[in-house]
């Protein structure tokens, strides 16, 4: 029997242990750590933030579906790992400590003979000062950061009720954030929201963000086929901010936040200020902080981990300059190459580089968007993690039959705005490949006929649909491995 | 009362959709078809994304 542990419940970690439950059935066992007991569906948390979901309607409980499973569920978080075991124990292990109410504090050992680490990201709010929930800005990078922003919104369009101008800042709260695509969807819906209450006259919305154009979104933004023409998503970026009054501050790195103010430096090295009533910035993503040892209880965290945590895996860490980046450089089957069967999927792993070609100001500050692995890449990697971890247990073969890159995968991000089915709109992106592969696609990098921008209410629907049907898998309803990542 | 002058802002110059534009944004019948061009797409490129 196999025993194999997932650390983290997200999209990534969750699609993983239901794979590796279902097709391995009960002869073997499956160990699911995660700190909270709620999985959460995070695409949706933007619709939280501005009231149009229930924080219940992004979120249930993990264990009914795990003891529906026969997943063995640990509400905890893990804190160290320990490849070769310890000299009482020639096992591999994971320390992990319990936060469920009533073991909370209690820690104890976990062995394995595969680890998926799928433990998502640490929201790095402390790599900004002033920045995150209870400091000076807002977040809907988690339901309970998105059900206070939504709390604190409603105050905001009180105070606007009442006559008072209300300035809005949204984007990324850090020179190397990530995640701009969920930080655009929020700004659509606030600038939805106000102009749903005939308030636009006191608003005044500001998109800031570390990209070097709009649309860049982490991956060196992408051409599509619009209007007769061939155009950067530069264009249709900012078209819709156009549409919707927002105005943009780009080519910044937010460096510190004060009630009220946030400072930010730009690619030229200037430094600026901005002032706000109300801010949603997303912040810098790191590993979870876990450490790692060797059998004689000394300290290997580097061989597995770069420095901000984030796993090593199959990948190119040399450090090549962007001329020579190619899309071999990117990870396919998220084995560490320290250990063979530890594995790491969705944004635990980490990339070899940025996708964006990295910006430094005169004053040495990095000013460019990390790379998005959220959603759609997420939820591949983990099946594909899983569905190798099955092969080689079952046939045991050190072979890999699954292979995902970002270099071969695409994505689809859709921006939707409004709530009910006629009132919406959306902008749809898809791009394929996420990492563009300039050997392949020499002229633009990626294939136009599936490199897709568009506005209407059709991406609405699908966000829609999106919601439901993943939520749907989640729960594990009836023919959920039917239903894509 | 001032004039509202559209330039000189970076706001300024981005295409804005006409009312044409706005038009077929809602119009059902086809957005239901692009509905299905964009779901084929994306399931497309989810199913050659990994093998």
């Amino acid at each position: 029997m196999a025993k194999i542990v997932v650390l983290g419940a997200g999209i990534s970690g969750h699609t993983a242990a239901a794979f590796l439950k279902k097709k391995l059935g009960r002869k073997h066992e499956v160990v699911v750590v995660s700190p909270g007991a709620y999985y959460q569906w995070i695409p949706s948390n933007i619709w939280v933030g501005v009231g149009k979901m229930s924080i219940d309607q992004v979120r249930f409980k993990l264990k009914p579906v795990y003891d529906r499973w026969k997943i063995d569920f640990r509400q905890a978080r893990a804190t160290a790992l320990f490849p070769e075991g310890d000299p009482t124990n020639g096992r591999p292990f994971v320390s992990i400590e319990y936060t469920d109410s009533e073991r909370k504090g209690e820690t104890t050992k976990i062995d394995y003979d595969y680890l998926v680490n799928a433990t998502g990201p640490k929201l790095n709010f402390e790599a900004t000062e002033g920045l995150g929930p209870g400091k000076f800005t807002h977040s809907v990078c988690s339901c309970d950061h998105a059900v206070e922003t939504w709390k604190e919104l409603q105050v905001t369009f009180e105070r606007m009720k009442q006559g008072e101008k209300i300035k809005f800042l949204i984007g990324t709260g850090h020179p190397a954030a990530t995640c701009q695509g969920a930080a655009f969807e929020y700004a659509l819906n606030v600038a939805y929201e106000i102009k749903s209450l005939g308030l636009m006259h006191m608003a005044e919305i500001t998109w800031i963000s570390n990209e070097y154009e709009l649309g860049d979104f982490g991956m060196g933004g992408a051409f599509i086929k619009r209007g007769g023409y061939i155009t950067p998503t530069k264009v249709f970026s900012e078209s819709i901010f156009a549409e919707y009054g927002i105005k943009w501050i780009k080519r910044a790195g937010v460096t510190k936040v004060e009630k009220g103010v946030a400072h930010y430096e730009t690619l030229d090295g200037q430094m600026h200020a901005i002032s706000f009533d109300f801010a949603m910035l997303i912040p810098a993503f790191a590993g979870v902080g876990m450490k790692a040892y060797n059998k004689a209880g000394e300290e290997i965290t580097g061989q597995l981990f770069v420095p901000n945590g984030l796993m090593k895996v199959d990948a190119d860490y040399s450090g090549k300059a962007f001329e020579d980046w190619s899309v071999e450089d990117w990870p396919s089957v998220y084995q560490s190459p320290a250990f063979k069967n530890i594995f790491a999927t969705g944004i635990a792993f980490a990339p070899p580089h940025q996708i964006s070609k990295p910006m430094k100001s005169p004053n040495g500050t990095l000013i460019t968007p990390a790379p998005p692995r959220t959603g759609m890449p997420s939820g591949v990697t983990g099946k594909v993690v899983a569905l190798n971890i099955v092969n080689q247990i079952l046939k045991g073969s050190d072979g890999f039959k699954h292979k995902a890159s970002m270099g071969k995968m695409g994505a689809a991000c859709v921006v939707s705005s409004g709530y009910s089915l006629f009132r919406g709109n959306a902008a749809t992106m898809t791009v394929f490949p996420i990492v563009p592969d300039w050997q392949k696609y020499p002229e633009w990098g990626r294939d136009l006929n599936y490199t897709v921008g568009e506005a209407g209410l059709a991406g609405h629907w699908i966000k829609l649909f999106l919601h439901y049907m993943f939520i749907h898998k989640a729960k594990g309803y009836p023919f959920w491995w039917l239903i894509p990542e | 009362m001032k004039n509202i002058v559209r330039g000189y802002y970076d706001e300024s110059y981005p295409p804005v959709p006409t009312g044409g534009t706005r038009f077929w944004r809602r119009n059902v019948i086809w957005q239901a078809w692009r509905f299905v061009v964009l779901n084929l797409k994306i399931m497309r490129i989810i199913v050659g994304g990994h093998s």
